[in-house]
């Protein structure tokens, strides 16, 4: 296999230009007749979808969702970046590519980087037209806020819902390419396969939810932009319905799997409570801005969180990180979490929290200026927990959120597959071990609006596809392929529900691959996981039958693939033997216990190849040069 | 007429029909008790106006004839109105516990329908006196105030109108604020004023409504 | 806690539905409503009978996937709480709960508590957007919006698409949620170029899916989830009024005639 970046020469600052002015167009008369599948209408679907349709080209879009409306990016909360430098600190296109690489800790393409910072602008102008009613100041500019360990104010919001009313924009220009009749909707519609024919990607499986019709569709190219695969962890922030399918089958057609380890853990989600819980709230991390985080000084502490007196009281990131403090990026802020609740000074009823407390800000600011800032969130915890925020302090604790892994692309976000685009999430370009806040819905916009729509017509153009038809043997193969599939989960006919294998695969994969590896617990989990699935295989059970509405089924075919996906994770994060980002080796830390990168060994991206589910995967690499940034250790002390 | 017919066809082109032919009864009605309450300055007063307006056949028979047009668009809007709302769901709820929402609002078609039913009633029984054929020489001799004494001194016939009145308060009440609501002229700094105002305008003309039957009844007028 | 569900099942759009008792044990009261509903389908699972099918997504109370009546009320009896964030705390132990889903024309059930609102999207699409491309954009700061403007239309935009107000109104009238979008469009300065034919098609497709009609009971700003105003409903009926004065209705209608022709 070999990984080609493709990256444009010439400096840095330029290459994206330079890449615009030489790439090769479509003509109109050619794109009527040129079909893009987008798979997902999540920022990055629906923008891309919608892009590409007024771009004239013949689109079709699926989301498994009812509507497109509410795909995963929804719940983002906090923001989104972008260089625009309102606040006149000092940020710059050149700054918020270095922060993110930095934030990244160096294990991101340079050019991919930059290009994105050089897009943030335009997402705001963008969104702005739309229409997206950002949060203003009283003389109707935008406003601004500090977010994420970010020492400028370059992050964007619309009250605690930017993810909300970012989606709900690209989805209203979605939904205008729909009534133009250039971009043809297909709800409740989920992809299980990829067909590969002649090297090339020529179109997908799908799956009617309701009908559970299996028919297959071909294009010119394919874009994958179905999210992460964070619900790998079953407790995630993810929502429900988010899976890895579609990127963990095209990595089986050999797409190659890239930093599969790189998962992040949220600093600020509600603690979980008990086993009957299905998912994770999280907390906006705007919260750190004025709580304060803290533990216990004394183990097991049991007294109310009010009745601790000031002293007996450890700020554990102040202490440990005084020019950051409570806003120490996610990493570093996650993994303290955990070590003070490992050492047994964890609060609430499972000792697995930390107080967020805000005592502070509300007798410095008033109670008023906190729940003007705050008030949305407050609720939301309030209906959660039954807690009121505003006089005992939060607990929060960490939870997967962001998968920075994800399928490889190179500079055109084009797999090793031609044909096959992987945009947001789903790809792992940007955000090298570790994303920044408010990165994520920049990334996804970035991706959808203005860099595949001009990347793939590039690849069109070039390449000048051969059409291949729906009716090609291949497509009925993977068909037949994907029924039998279906039914062998449906005859397995044993006693459990694909949740609880979810669930007990969750919480394996957390314990032995979560915020903390080591050399011991992936051995572990690699040898525990293949004996959940052969588990799997033989005692599921799944009621109803393939031709219906079947949300049963619809579990079990996305848990499924998690198996070999945690498979891949461990893998990857063993072969891995340093700590990076949110990859943290128990073995590789630094006398004070942070995170211990090895630049020597480990400057590269690994991407992995499928080989067969007998074959252990073969591993890639993708070597980073940096031209423009020096590495660096970060320090956030 | 296309836009008529194109307002007809649009659920909210509808409500402004409703809202528009409600807001010409209403004042309709405001003009009918400023006459009624003439009979407080006496029968004198009272009949002169009732002979002025039979002397006027034409303005009193266009009334009549805009009137009924206005009353019948009205109700016959509404009625269109309503059937597409029963299309809207043709399975109910097992259990429906709506959540607070005003009882003059949910019963403004109750209140509406036994509002038409008492016109047909209060026309028969003062118009065209078909209830009460020894009226006839009353109304021969323009004592319309020794109609509404006599008409008014049966306590069934009194009750009925006051219960009445209580459904067409009932049906301002919500009517009023609805004008206001339909055609836009709400928002939140508005709202409590307009609702108040609505309150205030229906009680008005309640108030003027059932004095007379009461002051009949306790004997005030004879 | 121990409950008893009266729950609706309906095996697809065409057959016949009834409610169904199930009883769920041991239930958490920290756990949400939909939590609840997990625990009951594993145990169906697990008994090898058809768990109860509802939509669900982000459980967070923003993808508006969720289309549960509890006891009479969309997303149940707390105000301002979709029923994935209403948490077993605020039940009785030993309560009997109906469980429903939204019913109007519009919205035909799928299967049990899925409901198809396609219609929904429809609506957005004869209308709900800004007509303006990729890269068909001003400066952001080019145009400023007073402060009170944006946040007003913010409140518009916070709608989540979910239908209670549909669900919740006598009528299964869906002027909030339209009014919602209208007036998130038509009140920034973006969105005024198209202000009148926006209004005019939207209302025409919402009248078409089949919703019903307004009748100013307000219902639905009391079930929604995200306490959208019935102010916006006004708003609407005064741009729908200025987009009639304009002749819009007309040329709109007369538009859509040479369409169909």
């Amino acid at each position: 296999m070999k990984l080609d970046a493709k990256t444009p020469s010439g400096p840095l600052d330029q290459k994206w230009s330079r890449f615009l002015l030489e790439m090769k167009l479509v003509s109109p008369a050619n794109k009527r007749k040129l079909d893009v599948i987008v798979v997902g209408a999540g920022l990055a679907g629906a923008s891309a979808s919608a892009s590409l349709g007024e771009l004239g080209y013949n689109v079709k879009c699926f989301c498994f969702h009812d509507s497109p409306r509410r795909a995963h990016s929804i719940s983002a909360q906090g923001g989104i970046n972008a260089a625009k430098n309102y606040a006149n600190d000092g940020d710059s296109v050149y700054r918020l590519f270095y922060d993110t690489i930095k934030g990244g800790d160096f294990r991101s393409r340079e050019a991919n980087v930059y290009r994105l910072a050089e897009v943030s602008s335009n997402i705001i102008d963008q969104c702005v037209a739309q229409g997206v009613p950002f949060a203003r100041e009283y003389g109707g500019l935008l406003a601004n806020r500090s977010f994420g360990g970010a020492q400028v104010s370059r992050t964007f919001y619309a009250r605690g819902q930017t993810g909300q009313q970012l989606l709900i924009g690209a989805y209203q220009a979605l939904a205008r390419q729909i009534d133009q009749g250039t971009v043809e909707m297909h709800p409740r519609t989920e992809m299980l396969d990829l067909v590969v024919i002649d090297g090339r990607a020529a179109g997908i499986v799908v799956r009617n939810l309701v009908t559970g019709e299996i028919t297959s569709h071909s294009a010119d190219a394919v874009v994958l932009a179905t999210g992460g695969y964070g619900n790998v962890f079953y407790l995630s922030t993810n929502a429900r319905g988010c899976n890895a399918t579609a990127i963990f089958r095209a990595y089986k057609k050999g797409a190659a799997f890239a930093n599969p380890c790189f998962t992040q853990i949220h600093p600020t989600c509600i603690p979980v409570s008990g086993d009957q819980q299905s998912k994770l709230t999280l907390m906006s991390e705007s919260l750190r801005n004025d709580g304060r985080i803290w533990v216990p000084r004394k183990k097991g502490d049991s007294r109310a969180a009010t009745d601790i007196p000031e002293d007996e009281r450890d700020y554990y990131l102040e202490r440990k990180y005084p020019s950051f403090g409570n806003l120490a990026p996610r990493d570093i802020s996650s993994r303290a979490a955990k070590e003070v609740c490992d050492e047994g000074r964890g609060v609430g009823p499972t000792g697995k929290g930390v107080y967020l407390d805000f005592a502070d800000s509300i007798n410095r600011l008033g109670a008023d200026v906190v729940k003007e800032r705050y008030g949305n969130l407050f609720e939301m915890y309030e209906r959660i927990t039954g807690e009121d925020a505003y006089k005992t302090p939060m607990r929060i604790y960490p939870a997967s959120h962001y998968t920075m892994g994800g399928l490889w692309v190179d500079y055109l976000l084009m797999s090793n597959v031609p044909g096959l685009f992987v945009i947001g999430e789903a790809n792992y370009s940007d955000h090298g071990a570790n994303r920044l806040g408010a990165s994520a819905l920049m990334q996804g916009l970035a991706d959808g609006y203005f860099v595949l729509p001009n990347t793939i017509g590039h690849y069109l153009a070039e390449t000048k596809p051969q059409k291949i038809q729906s009716s090609h043997p291949e497509f009925k193969n993977a068909e037949d392929a994907t029924a039998s599939r279906i039914h062998g989960i449906l005859q397995t006919n044993g006693t459990r529900s694909p949740y609880s294998f979810h669930r007990q695969l969750g919480k394996l994969v957390w314990e032995k691959c979560g915020m903390a590896r080591s050399e011991s617990t992936l051995k572990e989990a690699l040898e525990l996981i293949p004996k959940l699935r052969a588990e799997f295989d033989r005692d599921l059970r799944v009621p109803g039958t393939a031709s219906e509405f079947n949300q049963t089924l619809e579990h079990a075919l996305r848990v499924e693939e998690y198996f070999e996906l945690a498979e891949l994770m461990c893998r990857d994060a063993l072969m891995r033997a340093e700590s990076c980002g949110a990859h943290f080796r128990e073995e590789f830390q630094t006398p004070d216990g942070e995170a211990f990168r090895d630049d020597e060994n480990f400057s590269y991206v690994a991407a992995w190849e499928y080989q067969g589910r007998s074959k252990p995967p073969a591993l890639h690499k993708e070597q980073l040069e940096y031209e423009e940034v020096e590495m660096t250790q970060r320090s956030y002390k | 007429m296309n836009i008529l017919f194109a307002l007809y066809k649009s659920s909210v082109g509808k409500k402004y029909i409703v809202a528009a032919t409600g807001f010409l009864l209403f004042i309709f009605l405001i003009g009918h008790l400023l006459g009624n309450l003439q009979i407080y300055m006496g029968a004198e007063k009272l009949n002169a106006y009732a002979h002025f307006l039979q002397t006027k056949p034409l303005l009193i028979w266009a009334s009549r004839a805009g009137l009924l047009l206005i009353a019948l668009v009205h109700v016959t809007t509404t009625i269109k109105l309503a059937l597409e709302n029963k299309a809207a769901r043709p399975v109910g709820y097992e259990v429906s516990k709506a959540p607070y929402a005003p009882l003059t609002a949910r019963s403004i078609l109750v209140s509406g329908i036994i509002i038409g039913l008492f016109v047909v009633y209060h026309i028969l029984h003062f118009t065209s006196v078909t209830f009460n054929p020894e009226f006839s020489d009353l109304r021969a001799a323009h004592n319309v105030y020794g109609m509404v004494v006599a008409g008014f001194s049966n306590t069934y016939v009194s009750a009925f109108y006051i219960i009445s009145m209580v459904l067409l308060f009932m049906h301002l009440r919500h009517g009023i604020s609805s004008f206001f609501q339909t055609f836009g002229m709400n928002n939140k700094t508005y709202r409590t004023t307009i609702e108040r105002l609505a309150v205030v305008a229906a009680g008005l003309v309640f108030l003027g409504n059932i004095s007379i039957p009461l002051v009949v009844l306790l004997g005030f007028i004879k | 806690m121990n409950l008893t569900l009266k729950i609706w099942r309906q095996q697809n759009s065409k057959a016949q539905g009834e409610f169904v008792e199930y009883k769920v044990t041991d239930v958490s009261e920290d756990i949400s409503f939909l939590e609840m509903l997990d625990v009951l389908n594993e145990d169906l699972i697990e008994r090898g009978e058809d768990p109860v099918a509802f939509d669900s997504d982000c459980r967070e109370g923003i993808c508006g996937a969720c289309s549960i009546v509890v006891n009479g009320i969309p997303h149940g009896h707390q105000s301002g709480t979709t029923v994935c964030q209403l948490h077993m705390r605020h039940f009785d132990d030993s309560q009997k709960i109906v469980v429903e889903p939204f019913r109007a024309k519009p919205f035909p059930i799928i299967k049990d508590l899925v409901i198809d609102r396609s219609a929904m999207d429809r609506v957005i699409q004869a209308g709900g957007f800004i007509s303006v491309g990729t890269n068909q954009f001003a400066e952001a700061n080019a145009i400023p919006v007073p402060k009170d403007v944006a946040e007003s239309a913010m409140d518009a935009a916070s709608c989540i698409g979910c239908g209670a107000c549909v669900a919740v109104c006598k009528n299964a009238s869906a002027m909030l949620f339209v009014a919602a979008k209208v007036s998130h469009l038509n009140l920034l300065p973006q969105g005024k170029p198209e202000k009148d034919r926006r209004v005019t098609n939207m209302i025409r497709t919402m009248d078409a899916e089949g919703f019903g009609n307004c009748t100013n009971i307000g219902a639905c700003e009391t079930a929604c989830p995200k306490g959208v105003s019935l102010d916006f409903i006004a708003q609407m009926n005064r741009d729908y009024a200025k987009a009639i004065i304009k002749g819009q209705l007309l040329n709109a209608s007369q538009t859509a005639a040479q369409e169909t022709k």
